[in-house]
């Protein structure tokens, strides 16, 4: 038996009958096409949430006051005042953060000259913009010699620009009222667009949590403490690393839920992944369908051609093909089939994808793993529905199928 | 026509159809020496399908000794015996049994796919020498349905000449031509046996028989008459008495 031989043979009978081929080899390569696009955007979905959730700030670690459970219900989160200045110094000297910056946050209008505009101000340290990996456009930002003397100095963010002062105006420099108290403009942070949730991230003035404290909101507490971990490996480790020191510094008894919460931006991403990724289970699932609709299209066209050669199988036999030969030219025959098929589908796959990406906007994000996986699964495909018409075939008696009509 | 080519000794073949036992063969004795040219003759049911089968390697005798070539056959395996088929056996169909829109070329050259000592080339080059020898070198890119009936049946006997077979087993090979197409294959029968190859061939037409050297009758699964043709036709004669038709 040659193994060589035989696929031409194979061939020679597929390019003998290539409208059945093709429109069998549709059904294989819709199924292909499916799971590669399918694959693709949902992993383009899970990509896009990754950045968009580290471009908030990777490695980043949130502490919020809150989660205990008080008797009549629970309570809302920003009334709590559990987060104190002490928290925040006292979690300088974690070894796994690489950055500390407390965060009170408040509303309000901001105005210049004659334009207002509705915004938020978040008071930090200067530490804020590296956790949050933001870069400033122009100017520069306030330091920690700001935040002891209390200054007024702010930082706004693009949209705030663009509102408070005509285009082509320089606000470096400038005075902009925060609700009636006023500050400095020393820089502009750089554009990012919205975030994951729609939030323009531009949105934004930033100041000397001092300063908003005081000047501002005329509290002592502090709405949230921002932190990075010093590498994202490290994430988890720091999140234990702050909840110890914050479980000391509040002294909260062993068997009592903490007055805080800690989570990390690899929380928030496995959250979100998971959930994209059960979307993608789920579409795969619907394609692989297809796959194996399109796998029986072959069996039943491999068991049309089988009958249909009976004869030929007889004539084949008695000229010496052997059991396994036979068995082998269809196996191939399928083999070849649902290979085609798959290249095609792979080949369509992308096209789809490339349409979506293009006409619809999604993301999206070809693996090779996507591109394997089909081929495999075509490859078994062949081979499992393709098995038992060959083997029917081999299986024929010569002298029966030489009479058959 | 020293050697026996085939030797046969005491084959039995059964079938059970049901309850019942049917005895095909009944212990058939026969040698075909080489050079031969045998017609087994005989009524449906008299056993010679049962018997070229067996002849063939397509089947196996319930009882009894085969030699092919001086191989007993009764010991091969399944795999053993498409071996013997390929090498040692030219099989010609009443129906032709070429592969449809597949060239002339093509169909001769099947046999070899099933041999892998044989390369591309030298398939080729046999195939043509065949095609050759029953005069059709002009037609080998010809597909069967582009050829008449005597033409296919002659890719058929190229096609069971490629292999260099020690036997040619026919069919009613002239079952489905007319008679001067059924002439025309028997002339090229007779030159190839001219030529020393073996053939051995099954028919109920008395007046093909006449085309071979030796007869044998079956009847009820045993061989009842064995002899050599007396009065043997000349198919070439034959032809050229045959009245012109335009």
């Amino acid at each position: 038996m040659n193994i060589v031989n035989l696929s031409k043979i194979a061939w020679k009978a597929i390019l003998l009958n290539k409208a059945r081929t093709v429109l069998t080899m549709l059904g294989i390569i819709i199924g292909v096409a499916a799971v590669i696009a399918m694959l693709a955007i949902g992993e383009g979905s899970k990509e896009s949430i990754k950045k968009n959730i580290s471009s908030m700030g990777a490695n980043m670690i949130n502490i919020r006051p809150g989660a205990g459970m008080m008797p009549g219900g629970v309570r809302d989160m920003s009334s709590m005042q559990t987060l104190k200045l002490t928290d925040y110094e006292a979690l300088k000297s974690a070894t796994l953060l690489k950055a500390v910056s407390p965060l009170v946050n408040g509303s309000g209008q901001a105005i210049a000259g004659s334009n207002n505009w509705a915004t938020s101000i978040y008071g930090v340290s200067p530490e804020y913009l590296t956790i949050r990996e933001w870069g400033l456009e122009k100017g520069t930002a306030f330091t920690n010699e700001d935040v002891k003397k209390i200054a007024k100095v702010v930082v706004i963010g693009k949209t705030v620009e663009e509102n408070l002062f005509a285009a082509g105006e320089d606000p470096l420099g400038k005075t902009i009222r925060f609700n009636s108290t006023p500050f400095t403009v020393i820089g502009v942070l750089k554009e990012k667009g919205e975030n994951t949730f729609g939030q323009d991230q531009d949105d934004i003035i930033i100041a000397p949590y001092t300063a908003v404290q005081k000047r501002i909101l005329a509290q002592n507490y502090l709405q949230s403490i921002v932190a990075s971990a010093i590498s994202e490996d490290q994430a988890t480790e720091a999140v234990k690393e702050v909840t110890g020191i914050l479980e000391k510094t509040h002294k909260i008894p062993e068997n009592e839920e903490n007055d805080f919460n800690v989570f990390s931006q690899q929380e928030l991403i496995s959250t979100f992944s998971s959930t994209s990724e059960m979307l993608t289970i789920l579409l795969v699932a619907i394609a692989s369908i297809s796959l194996i609709v399109g796998g029986i299209g072959i069996m039943n066209i491999m068991y049309v051609s089988v009958k249909e050669r009976t004869r030929e199988i007889g004539l084949r036999m008695a000229i010496g093909a052997t059991e396994s030969s036979i068995l082998f030219q269809f196996l191939i025959e399928s083999l070849l089939i649902s290979i085609s098929g798959g290249i095609l589908g792979v080949l369509l796959g992308l096209a789809a994808t490339f349409i979506v990406s293009s006409v619809i906007g999604w993301p999206v994000s070809v693996t090779v793993f996507s591109i394997v996986i089909s081929f495999l699964v075509c490859t078994f495909t062949g081979i499992f529905f393709g098995y038992y018409p060959a083997k029917k075939g081999a299986a024929l008696d010569p002298i029966e199928a030489l009479r058959y009509e | 026509m020293d050697k026996a080519i085939i030797e046969i000794n005491n084959l039995h073949r059964n079938f059970k159809m049901g309850e019942e036992i049917v005895h095909a063969l009944r212990g058939v004795s026969l040698k075909i020496m080489r050079g031969d040219f045998v017609t087994i003759m005989g009524a449906s049911g008299s056993g010679k399908s049962t018997l070229l089968n067996i002849l063939g390697c397509l089947d196996k005798a319930s009882s009894g000794d085969y030699f092919i070539d001086g191989i007993n056959v009764s010991e091969l395996s399944k795999r053993e015996l498409a071996g013997i088929r390929n090498q040692k056996i030219g099989f010609i169909f009443q129906s032709y049994n070429l592969l449809a829109r597949t060239s002339a070329l093509e169909n001769v050259e099947l046999p070899l796919l099933y041999n892998p000592d044989i390369s591309a080339i030298e398939r080729r080059e046999r195939a043509i020498t065949a095609l050759k020898r029953v005069g059709l070198e002009s037609r080998m890119k010809h597909i069967p349905s582009q050829l008449s009936g005597g033409q296919q049946q002659r890719v058929a006997i190229a096609r069971s000449l490629v292999n260099n077979p020690v036997i040619l087993l026919a069919d009613e090979a002239t079952g489905n031509l007319d008679t001067r197409t059924s002439y025309g294959v028997m002339e090229i029968f007779q030159e190839l046996n001219d030529n020393g190859i073996t053939i051995g061939f099954v028919t109920h037409e008395p007046d093909i028989a006449r085309f071979s050297k030796r007869t044998i009758i079956l009847k009820d699964g045993l061989i009842t008459q064995d002899g050599i043709v007396q009065d043997r036709l000349i198919a070439k004669n034959e032809l050229a008495a045959l009245p012109v038709i335009n």
